[in-house]
């Protein structure tokens, strides 16, 4: 267990170490919103699914893309705006999407997958097809109006969809008690009459063992949807490659406590020192490979700007 | 035979016989199960086809809408019902930001087979906020489709093919529209979302309509006939994509083309036609112009509201001033049937 794991964290970490360092080339020249330091949430919940399981994520999407198995070659090569990227590059970070993995999309404007995962799983219930839908969101998407008019609803159907609730506590520089008048997440959740659970500590292993429990249930028949506030810390700048712990708004004080319980180091510790060494090996070369893989595609041809505007 | 129905009875028909004949057609919003039925056009549909399927939603536009493109993309074919298109102006961000964009920026990988009927609510004094014709601001954006057709015929066809095309189409209704009857063919057919329909011959004049204006333009025409002047309407059916090819070939006839809209013409619809029409014809002698809501908000006093609604006596006048260079007459005012006989509330 602790491997897949530590291969989907250390997966991830590098993947987004690797996208910050070639950012300066501006081989990628679209915005980029790095999770670094809340993979844990991502690698805990998908997890816990199968591959025909749905997910919905934010614009802070590479984590949730990966650790739900989105093609790591597909993403790097839409993040380098080719061809071969999983929106042919005309999605870019922002939008990643592979539905053969069930990775439905990302939106740039908070909250607005929410209804949309809502609608999935119900689509899926009508259907009576075997799967789930997972929602990732974080903090501030909370007081959209698309958060309440969902989640009612959702209640209301007994939609199969499992509620994820990334909380950073910041939406972009503001702090979520500047924001919020209750900090409490999960009573929002709670008064739809969801069950709700917050939990602490960005810990991949609890995420997943509570998560699972929910999609056992929904597996079994029984009612959505769920709700999980898991808290988390984002180390980077709300947008690009760098930490900016300099800007003001927050201090690395704050984040030490995060830092010293990094997943990706923590998982990695339980492994034996060849297993961990041998994953780590695996990773980089998939890795390198998809950088490889992403320079050496074409970018799109002229005559793409004119396609997928409408089927033909 | 002609077998007669109203353009609400034939909203109907078409949905009962896709829900039939396609499992994966939903229908949900405001009031589309109750006994009122959007007008008759939902009517009973959840009684055949079950609460899943058919079912009202919480006054939640901006949810209920990302809700529908969400089953969309899971391969439903949801038919999102609003009786006022003053309230997508609440779903806008889902409408454009998504179902309008997600085949694109996901690079052709997922569709959105979604249709949103909306009914503009001219009549009855119903003011600022509930007879907005908002066509434009979707016509604006590249992947939605927009449909407006005029005659029950078109519009059973129309909306069958809505339902059908795999990308979000806006099906725009007029609440006076739904009065309209004429020959509706029992079977199952489609028209196409890009051929406009040529509702009446000329010669002299070419008038295009926007979906009840397209009434008012034949109104405006036996009005016309009664001095000499023989004016072609047109029906758009579409107003994205416009089908220009037919309004083109009845300028080149006609010279002379008045397009009317049941909107602002500012920035809109009406102005995209003569906008491509000059572009066409430039440095040739052609006449072209803009009929539509006065600029201003909808007032809710009826002498105002005559005066806001363009009416098939401004067409008439218009026409006659363009054939007649810039002579002037007017005909007789009377108002319409489905204006006169009109109860509220709405």
């Amino acid at each position: 267990m602790h491997e897949g794991f530590y291969r989907s964290l250390y997966r991830i970490r590098r993947v987004e170490e690797e996208v910050a360092k070639v950012y300066p080339t501006d081989k990628i020249k679209s915005p980029i919103h790095l999770s670094i330091g809340q993979e844990a949430v991502a690698v805990g919940v998908c997890e816990a699914l199968e591959r025909r399981d749905v997910i919905f994520g934010t614009y802070r999407s590479h984590a949730s893309y990966l650790a739900k198995g989105g093609d790591l070659r597909k993403m790097i090569a839409e993040l380098f705006g080719k061809s071969t990227g999983c929106a042919k590059g005309k999605g870019g970070s922002m939008h990643l999407i592979d539905a053969d993995a069930g990775v439905m999309g990302a939106s740039a404007v908070v909250g607005t997958t929410i209804p949309q995962a809502v609608g999935y799983a119900y689509a899926l219930k009508l259907q009576k097809k075997d799967a789930i839908v997972v929602n990732f969101f974080g903090d501030g998407a909370c007081d959209e109006g698309a958060f309440h008019e969902s989640l009612n609803f959702a209640a209301l159907k007994k939609t199969p969809v499992i509620f994820i609730c990334e909380n950073n506590a910041l939406a972009v520089h503001s702090h979520q008690q500047d924001r919020q008048a209750v900090l409490d997440i999960c009573g929002r959740a709670a008064a739809y009459g969801i069950p709700a659970e917050r939990i602490e500590n960005n810990n991949a292993i609890q995420i997943h063992e509570q998560v699972h429990r929910a999609v056992q249930m929904l597996r079994s028949g029984k009612p959505g949807p769920f709700f999980f506030e898991c808290m988390t810390y984002r180390w980077m700048e709300h947008v690009g490659p760098n930490r900016d712990f300099d800007a003001g708004y927050r201090s690395i004080a704050d984040a030490q406590r995060w830092f010293q319980t990094d997943e990706v180091q923590r998982i990695g510790s339980l492994l034996r020192g060849d297993v961990r060494q041998t994953i780590e090996a695996e990773v980089d070369a998939e890795i390198r490979d998809a950088f490889d893989f992403a320079e050496a595609s074409p970018f799109p041809a002229d005559e793409e700007l004119y396609t997928d505007m409408c089927e033909v | 035979m002609e077998r007669i129905l109203s353009y609400a009875e034939a909203l109907l028909e078409a949905t009962e016989q896709e829900m039939t004949r396609d499992s994966s057609v939903i229908v949900l919003g405001i009031g589309v199960d109750d006994f009122k039925g959007t007008w008759g056009t939902t009517k009973n549909l959840h009684l055949k086809f079950g609460p899943d399927r058919v079912f009202d939603t919480p006054l939640a536009e901006d949810g209920m809408t990302g809700f529908a493109v969400g089953a969309a993309l899971a391969g439903l074919r949801p038919i999102h019902v609003h009786i006022r298109m003053d309230f997508l102006l609440l779903a806008m961000n889902q409408l454009i930001n998504i179902a309008a964009k997600a085949r694109y920026m996901y690079g052709g990988t997922v569709s959105v087979p979604l249709v949103v009927r909306s009914v503009i609510g001219r009549s009855w004094g119903q003011g600022a906020q509930h007879s907005q014709g908002l066509h434009a601001l979707f016509a604006h954006v590249p992947g939605l489709k927009v449909v407006a057709p005029s005659t029950p015929f078109d519009a059973k066809g129309a909306l069958i093919a809505s339902i059908r095309d795999n990308d979000p189409v806006m099906f725009v209704e007029h609440r006076l529209i739904h009065f309209q009857k004429g020959h509706v063919p029992r079977d199952p057919y489609t028209v196409p979302l890009d051929r406009a329909r040529i509702l009446a011959v000329g010669t002299d004049v070419t008038l295009v309509g926007v979906s009840y204006m397209a009434v008012e333009c034949l109104r405006a025409r036996a009005h016309l006939s009664e001095v000499g002047i023989n004016a072609e309407v047109i029906d758009p059916v579409s107003l994205a994509p416009l089908d220009m090819g037919t309004i083109l070939s009845s300028v080149e006839k006609t010279g002379k083309l008045i397009v009317v809209d049941t909107a602002w013409t500012s920035c809109g619809v009406s102005a995209e036609i003569v906008a491509r029409t000059a572009e066409h014809f430039q440095g040739m002698n052609i006449r072209v112009r803009r009929i539509g809501y006065e600029p201003v908000t909808c007032p809710t006093t009826k002498n105002l509201e005559n005066l806001y609604y363009p009416n098939p006596q401004k067409i008439a006048s218009a026409a006659y001033s363009m054939v007649h260079d810039n002579g002037s007459w007017a005909p007789t005012h009377t108002d319409p049937p489905e204006i006169v006989e009109f109860k509220g509330p709405f």
